[in-house]
Formats: C-alpha cells, structure tokens, sequence
C-alpha cells in the first residue's frame, strides 16, 4: 500500500465510496466512448438508491459521464452543465440482483450504439467494473484497459492477441450476440501499449475502445 | 508495516524518519521518494488551501443538517480554548462543512474524517508558523501511521466503526504535529498511541447514513484529542501500550462491533427518535 492513497486524494465530498467511487465508475464509461454520450440511464442499486441524493452520488455520476475531473467543484453543479451541454439524463432506482450495496448500471447510447457498464464503489475510491455488455469481469481500472467487439470465429481471439505486443494481465471473453456472431473481448494491460489503432486493420475486429487508466492520486 | 520496525529502521540507517518512510515505501513499490514528496507537498498546499478558502464560511450541504457550525464557532470568542485549539476548531468545522457541501477536500484518510490533519496542518502554519518543508516530513510520517492503521485494521467505518477513520486521522494529525515540531519518531508513536486509545471503540452512526451528523462536529473534536495527545507525547508522557498493539486492539475492537454501529446509520446516534424523524422529514427532498 502506497502511503499517498491515505493521504489522499483530493476530491469532492462527501464520500469517497459514494461520491469519488460513484463518478470513477461513470468516467470509466466516458473514457471508454471517449465522448459525452447523447443519453445516459443510471440504474441505481442498494445504498447507492436509497442515499444517493444526500451524498451527491447523482451529481457525481452525471460528472463522472461529462469527464470531470475527480477535484472539479463543478461537480456540485453537474445538473446544470448536462443540462448546459445538452445530455439526456435518468436515474432509476432497481435492484441488480446479488450485487455489492453500491452498485450502478450505467446504460448510454452515443450516435453510433449503445453500451452497458456495471460497476461497484468497493471503498476509498476503488472501484470495480463487473460487467461490460452483460459480459461479466473484474476490472479495478488500474490497469490500462481494451475493450473488443469482435466476430465470433474460430481465430479471432488468437489474431487479436497477437495484434497486441505487450503483455496481458487479465483477459475476459464472451458471446454476446449469437445470432450476428459477436463476442466481447476485455483485455487489461500490463504495460503501455501504442499500437493498438493496428487492431482495426485485423478483420475481427469490429469496434474497439481503449481505456486508459485513470490516477485518481 | 510495523511503526516499531520504521523506528528501527530509522537508527540502523541514521536517516530522519520521513527519508525512511520514503526509501521503504520505494523498496515496496518502486516508487520514486522524489515524486512522493511532491506529492505530498501538493496534497498539504491543498489542504492549506481548502482551509483557508472554507474558514468560519456558513454552507449549504446536501441534506441541510448542518452547515453553519463553522460560521457559528468563527463568530465567537472562545472564553477556555488558546488560540491554536480554536483556529484548529474553527477549521477542522469549515472543511467538514465544506464536504458535506461537495466542496473539494483531501480525503486524508476518508472523506468522512477530512477535517482533522488539514485542520492541525493550517492551525501549525497559521498560528506556529511552520515552515512547508517541516510540514511536508510531517504528513509523510503522518501518511505512514495511518498506512500501518489501513493495512492491519481499516481506515472505513463501515469495516471497523469510527474509530478506524476518525481515529485514524486524529492519530495521523497528533504525529503530523510531534513530528513536525520535534522530529523525534519515539514521540510520535506515543502521540498516535494515545490518541487511538482515546478513540477507541468509537462507533460509526451517521444519521440517516450520511457524513454529516455527528461528523463534521465529531471532526472538530478529534482535532482537539489530537492537540492534546500531541502536547502530551511532547512533554514526554509516553503510552505504557505501544502502537503497534495498540493498532492490534483496535483492530479486535472493530471485529466485535456489531453491523448497526458499522456506517449501516441504524446504530448509536442515528436510530434515536429525533434522527428517525427527522430524516421522515426530508427523505421527500432527498428520493
């Protein structure tokens, strides 16, 4: 343990698992499209629905979805600035099942498609993304992170592999639409990689987000 | 990490505590003492920042159950307290206040115990004069007794009641102070010692589960254990039980809490007729 994770970090209150955790999990997903999304459903779960107002985990998630930075007093005012920029919000409170207590589902929708990220603030900030397109991982975002769409044929996995020259930590695969033939590969990094644009060129290979990893420090 | 073990470090290698924490926290990780120390010189001057910014303000939080204890403290005249204490208070009141408003903080350990090492730090560079520098070793040794408190025990309340974050931070600003004003390592760990077995036990009950009664007047508070077991440590009292069992109890103390008084805002405080009513009261404003 790095001592600087208890001095630290600085952010916005007033919680680190309900607040700083709840918008690591949205920035992820803003990362990931790389962009604000054109709408955006946030499915609250556990203690995440029944506090989220009074710990601001509602503003915090919008931030997070908006690509605010972890320490940016505009989080107080993220209704606003959505509403400002023009983003279609919803927050829903449900229940995911057998989840940790602060658990999100965070459903968006860009000009292109449409994605779905779940994932829980485990504490101090940390956090875990369990699942990416009902594919089910383990992602503590503290590795550099690609995410696959890729042709569900025999191959495919082997070609994507060796497209990649770095080493693998962690690697999550499944079917996700039989009928068109996709699957979902996640493949957390090791190390930097840089020639990762060389994936689409591979033909598998049919949409690709790169998520870098994200020092909240 | 044993703070014992550090200490010994300390004299094998004849190198200030602070330079120690650093070149073990490198042998651990890798990480670079230089860019560590920057780091934490950026954390304080935040600190500094936030207090000074937030001071004896009035502030809108998020559930409306406090936010003006800071103004109302900074108006009066304390008729006991020394001037320290108070601007200490008065602090560790405006940066509570500041995060249950979503205002920026430094989660030093937690969000929830925010107030207490900002707080000590801005009383010692406000009131003492401190220089940065001498603050910086000050929170590097700080940052290492709540990393031994984080890896044996917890620094969440929901793991071990308040006392893992609020006892956390007052231990964490008691050897900010200690060291800070006397460089000597023996004396910080009594200061953290007794400020641990001063808190021990403590539960964490906030009402209607959210960080802001009792903490933000319970953050104010700790500033002042921290003050005294600092003082105390400083005049040569030492803890007849050193830290490092200290931190093993409290440890064992966490386990036997029941879940109520874990953060589930239940237990303690939190399930008194008044805190039930009143969060009747505004969970029409809050769902």
């Amino acid at each position: 343990m790095n001592f600087l994770e208890i001095i630290g970090p600085v952010m916005v209150g007033p919680s680190s698992s309900h607040t700083l955790g709840a918008m690591r999990i949205s920035r992820f997903v803003y990362k990931m499209i790389g962009q604000v999304p054109k709408q955006v459903d946030f499915l609250l779960h556990g203690s995440f629905a029944k506090t989220f107002k009074g710990h601001g985990t509602d503003r915090a998630l919008l931030a997070g979805i908006m690509g605010l930075r972890y320490d940016d007093e505009r989080i107080k005012d993220s209704y606003l600035l959505a509403k400002k920029i023009g983003l279609n919000y919803f927050f829903t409170v449900t229940d995911l099942g057998n989840v940790h207590p602060n658990t999100v589902k965070i459903k968006i929708q860009t000009d292109k498609n449409q994605h779905e990220v779940e994932g829980c603030s485990i504490g101090g900030g940390a956090i875990k993304i369990t699942k990416i397109d009902d594919v089910e991982c383990n992602l503590s975002w503290h590795y550099d992170t690609l995410i696959i769409v890729n042709k569900d044929e025999p191959g495919a996995l082997s070609r994507i592999l060796s497209g990649i020259r770095t080493n693998i930590a962690n690697l999550y695969l499944r079917r996700i639409n039989l009928l068109q033939a996709k699957a979902l590969t996640i493949i957390e990094l090791d190390s930097p990689v840089e020639n990762f644009q060389e994936l689409s060129k591979l033909s598998p290979v049919l949409e690709y987000y790169f998520v870098p990893k994200d020092d909240f420090l | 990490m044993n703070f014992s073990e550090l200490i010994e470090l300390e004299h094998k290698l004849g190198q200030p505590l602070h330079e120690v924490i650093l070149l073990s926290q490198m042998m651990e990780d890798g990480s670079d003492p230089i860019e560590l120390r920057n780091k934490t010189r950026i954390f304080l001057r935040t600190m500094l920042e936030i207090s000074e910014k937030n001071f004896a303000k009035s502030q809108k939080t998020l559930t409306g159950l406090c936010g003006d204890n800071a103004f109302l403290f900074g108006q009066y005249r304390p008729q006991m307290m020394g001037e320290f204490n108070y601007i200490a208070t008065v602090a560790a009141l405006s940066i509570s206040e500041a995060n249950a408003s979503m205002g920026k903080i430094v989660a030093c350990p937690t969000a929830g115990s925010c107030g207490i090492v900002p707080a000590m730090a801005y009383a010692l560079r406000k009131v003492k004069n401190i220089p940065e520098e001498s603050l910086v070793d000050g929170l590097i040794v700080a940052g290492a007794i709540g990393t031994c408190i984080a890896q044996k025990v917890s620094i969440s309340g929901a793991v071990a009641g308040c006392q893992a974050e609020i006892g956390t931070a007052t231990a964490m600003a008691s050897s900010m102070a200690v060291y800070s004003l006397s460089k000597n390592s023996t004396k910080v760990s009594h200061a953290a010692a007794l400020s641990l077995k001063s808190l021990m036990g403590l539960v964490c009950d906030p009402v209607g589960g959210f960080v802001e009664v009792p903490c933000v007047k319970r953050n104010a508070v700790a500033v002042n254990i921290a003050i005294a077991t600092a003082e105390m440590a400083l005049s040569g009292i030492e803890s007849v039980i050193p830290f490092d069992e200290v931190v093993q109890a409290m440890s064992r103390v966490g386990g036997l809490l029941a879940e109520e008084l874990r953060e589930t805002g239940m237990g303690g405080i939190a399930s008194t007729k008044t805190a039930i009513s009143l969060m009747e009261k505004i969970r029409g404003e809050l769902l």
